[in-house]
């Protein structure tokens, strides 16, 4: 069980405390509710890029990395497609000087020209670090285009093009920032070495005179349920063919996205893992193969892709994935299966749970998700699931009419 | 409502008293040395089995890390399938990596599961047996893992750069070629793991809430082994560095490519120079975190990059000091440029007592931040135990960042931050 506190201020904020003191460190970690899901289309990538520029300087601050590192701080922040998440940890006794910074750059940011001007470019440097001219770098945006028709995570968090983050003005940033980046759509988390009554104090003294803004209220399309099966071929300058299939499934908040990780576990998860052990091991098929999902706020995606080994058939390939799932779907999971993977789940867990940052960052999650008391009733909910659930929620989630494949070949 | 414009104090983490979580070790029957964190308050648990057996002791390529791979893919008793089935059943991590100087088996656990674990990690180190059909498989998927990853241009830079620094015969700076794959035959296999796992150098280290029969556990599996006390004299004669005579190349690898990946680097002594540890500081000021000059020159005013770090090699005998990143193709050489500059204003100004007293506090900020974590703790015990320094090593370094000077810092980059020094190295 983890312990925390939780008080609201009252322009809106969520304050939570976890404290600590087997560390010497505190650790503050703010998150946004607002992701790559709630960018306007023809404007994507701006979420992430607008995480970029809460580093260019705040109202009253002109620079926030150096008075972090002077107090012996860190800090980073990452962009999902459903959320932002900002965090540092410092030395316990220099956490005002986090309160501060978070809570000036909250307040306002300085909507710097230069900044904008510089973090387009280096965004756009991620971009081509990661997706132009990489091998199989195009993948996931058009996976994302052919199984999502109507909800916004048809496109990647890093942006649908380039030419979106070119284009982003400093109106763009102002907007934003107006309409998401207010105390009424964030949560604050302060773990480690740290009191509750003086997170109180501090909280109240910096955070408290922000004007609350107006709660973001979202409205996304949800994706109609998908009714037949998609296929998509891509050619291109690779060493090795490939095949990428995903199905859709639960949402965070349901049963069924327990379900649905415990499955992807079971097909993917390691080297005794079924996809592994029969087309990689036995039949030679692939010569890596995965079985995940994304994790996603709304409803996600299971996934499985895999390298085929040169030579062999796309048919043959698909054919022999097919087969396993039907074995699945067919007979379900033993019962040494249903434990290895629950044994699996319990040790990440325990594992995940040793570091404060990633406990204060789990915290702000859950509470995003609408209760940080979900945070303790995750491993029950794993602990709950059945075999029976398990054949049940295949047979529905592996349907061929909910599938989505994309087979690519290489033209080398 | 508080004055915005005024830093709230702080107590600058140079004045912080550090102090490292003290190592217990014990030693085996058979001599091998244990050295072990009691620490943390989750019942989780990390073992490591570290071994002499890195690609510093092979006769041909790609035989130390194939030894290392396989290592778990088939004993007398158990195939792989049983082997991973093992471990994933318990819900334990066991990895195994393999570098220059060691190669390691890694295993998470919960506690409550380790008394299964255990004879089974000694049968890999005793029996393991290393099936052909196996190592048919590994030659295949490597081949093919290469292909892809030689489209990428900083994975070729990286192959590149080593080989230009220290020679492709060189340990640090050979690289594998499809044909290596191809050529390791399982007799290899077997004479390596004979040779250096079975009866091989090997020191254990071990962190966590650990359980209070750990040590007889440790020494009824692996106390009778015929292994030996990882400071018993090595087989192989050392390797000499055969670096590349020429300082400067360009390499086209995707005629499309959008980005060029930049590597600098230039020899350095390892850590028992008295250099080394003062080197980290500068480097620090330089390019080893995010406020460093090169990220706050070349990406945050520039815009070049994505990233730019330098960094010193973590190896045991030689050492390398290393400038990385993609930048655009287009701004390739206005980059190196930069990178030059920075390296100019480090020789001739001295550092700022602020950007100084940063680094010192940023600095000791990490330290202190890695010393809360069992698992972090034991890493810094090992990194001195395998590059055999005592624990008085970590107070000097805490030392020399609370104390080294900016006219210091000069003289160490007049003496190693000279581009003239460094092979440079760009592909696109």
């Amino acid at each position: 069980m983890i312990q925390f506190e939780k008080f609201t201020l009252s322009n809106g904020l969520r304050v939570i405390v976890h404290e600590d003191h087997a560390t010497p460190m505190a650790v503050v970690n703010i998150m946004y509710d607002v992701g790559a899901r709630d960018e306007d289309p023809n404007k994507t990538g701006f979420a992430h890029l607008f995480e970029h520029l809460m580093f260019g300087g705040s109202v009253n601050i002109e620079d926030y990395e150096t008075p972090l590192q002077m107090a012996g701080g860190e800090n980073n922040a990452y962009t999902s497609n459903d959320l932002t998440n900002y965090y540092v940890q410092l030395p316990a006794e220099n956490l005002e000087t986090a309160f501060w910074l978070e809570s000036d750059r909250m307040l306002s940011l300085a909507f710097s020209k230069k900044s904008l001007e510089v973090q387009r470019k280096v965004v756009s440097e991620e971009f081509k670090e990661h997706y132009i001219n990489k091998p199989y770098g195009d993948v996931w945006f058009k996976m994302r285009e052919m199984a999502y028709k109507v909800h916004p995570y048809r496109w990647m968090t890093i942006g649908k093009e380039l030419s979106h983050i070119e284009q982003a003005s400093l109106a763009d940033v102002k907007h934003f920032f107006a309409k998401h980046y207010r105390p009424v759509n964030a949560i604050l988390v302060v773990g480690g070495h740290v009191k509750t009554e003086q997170v109180k104090q501090l909280a109240e003294k910096w955070f408290g005179d922000i004007p609350s803004g107006e709660k973001y209220i979202r409205s996304i399309p949800a994706e109609p349920r998908q009714m037949a099966a998609r296929r998509m071929e891509v050619h291109a300058p690779v060493p090795l063919d490939a095949l990428y299939k995903t199905w859709h499934m639960d949402d965070r908040l349901s049963h069924g996205y327990y379900v649905a990780d415990l499955i992807t576990e079971v097909m993917g998860g390691g080297g005794s893992s079924r996809l592994y052990q029969s087309l990689v091991k036995e039949k030679k098929l692939f010569s890596n193969i995965e079985c995940f999902h994304f994790g996603t706020v709304d409803k996600g995606l299971i996934t499985i892709e895999g390298k085929l080994v040169k030579g062999v058939k796309m048919e043959d390939a698909e054919k022999a994935v097919e087969d396993e799932l039907d074995k699945l779907k067919q007979d379900g999971i033993s019962e040494k299966e249903l434990t290895k993977i629950k044994n699996k789940t319990e040790s990440a867990i325990a594992f995940e749970d040793m570091s404060v940052m990633t406990r204060a960052n789990n915290l702000a999650f859950y509470e995003l998700l609408g209760d940080a008391n979900l945070f303790n009733s995750d491993r029950e909910k794993y602990f709950s699931v059945t075999a029976e659930e398990v054949l049940q929620h295949s047979r529905q989630i592996l349907d061929v009419n909910n599938s989505n494949t994309l087979t690519y070949y290489s033209e080398n | 409502m508080p004055n915005r414009t005024i830093a709230p104090a702080i107590k600058d983490p140079v004045d912080f008293d550090i102090v490292l979580p003290r190592c217990e070790k014990n030693i085996l029957s058979n001599g091998v040395e244990v050295y072990s964190l009691n620490m943390g308050n989750e019942d989780t648990l990390l073992l490591n089995w570290v071994f002499y057996a890195g690609n510093w002791y092979e006769n041909k390529k790609t035989v130390s890390a194939a030894t290392n791979y396989l290592l778990k893919n088939g004993t007398t008793g158990r195939d792989a399938f049983s082997i991973n089935e093992h471990f994933e059943y318990y819900g334990a991590y066991l990895n195994r990596s393999c570098y220059c100087e060691t190669s390691e088996i890694t295993l998470h656990t919960l506690n409550r599961h380790v008394y299964a674990l255990l004879p089974v990690v000694a049968e890999l180190i005793t029996d393991a047996v290393f099936p052909g059909e196996e190592l048919a498989i590994y030659q295949q998927n490597s081949q093919q893992r290469l292909k892809v990853n030689l489209q990428k241009s900083e994975f070729v830079a990286g192959r590149l750069i080593d080989s230009f620094l220290f020679g492709p015969a060189h340990p640090y700076g050979k690289y594998n070629n499809a044909e290596d794959y191809a050529a390791v035959q399982r007799e290899d296999l077997l004479t390596f793991y004979d040779t250096f796992y079975r009866q091989g150098r090997c020191v254990i280290f071990a962190a966590g809430k650990l359980p209070p029969d750990l040590l007889p556990e440790l020494e009824k599996y692996f106390g009778k082994l015929p292994l030996r006390n990882h400071r018993a004299q090595p087989l192989i004669v050392p390797h000499t560095v055969q670096p590349s005579p020429d300082k400067k190349r360009q390499v086209m690898n995707d005629p499309d490519g959008v980005q060029a990946a930049i590597r600098m680097a230039r020899p350095f002594p390892n850590r028992h120079h008295p250099d080394f540890q003062k080197a980290q500081v500068l480097n620090n000021v330089f390019g080893g975190f995010f406020g460093s000059r090169l990220m706050g020159n070349i990406r945050e005013d520039k815009g070049y990059t994505y990233g730019i770090y330098s960094y010193l090699l973590n190896y045991i005998h030689e050492s390398g000091w290393m400038i990385s990143t993609e930048a655009g193709r287009d701004v390739s050489e206005a980059t190196i440029r930069e990178i030059h500059h920075e390296m100019a204003s480090l020789r001739n100004e001295p550092v700022d007592e602020e950007e100084l007293m940063m680094t010192r506090n940023f600095i000791i900020g990490q330290v202190l931040g890695d010393l809360d974590g069992p698992f972090q703790v034991i890493g810094r015990w090992k990194n001195m135990v395998l590059n055999d320094v005592e624990e008085d090593y970590f107070y000097q370094g805490l030392e020399i960042v609370r104390r080294i000077t900016a006219t210091e810092l000069q003289e160490l980059a007049n003496k190693y931050l000279h581009p003239e020094d460094f092979y440079e190295l760009v592909v696109v």
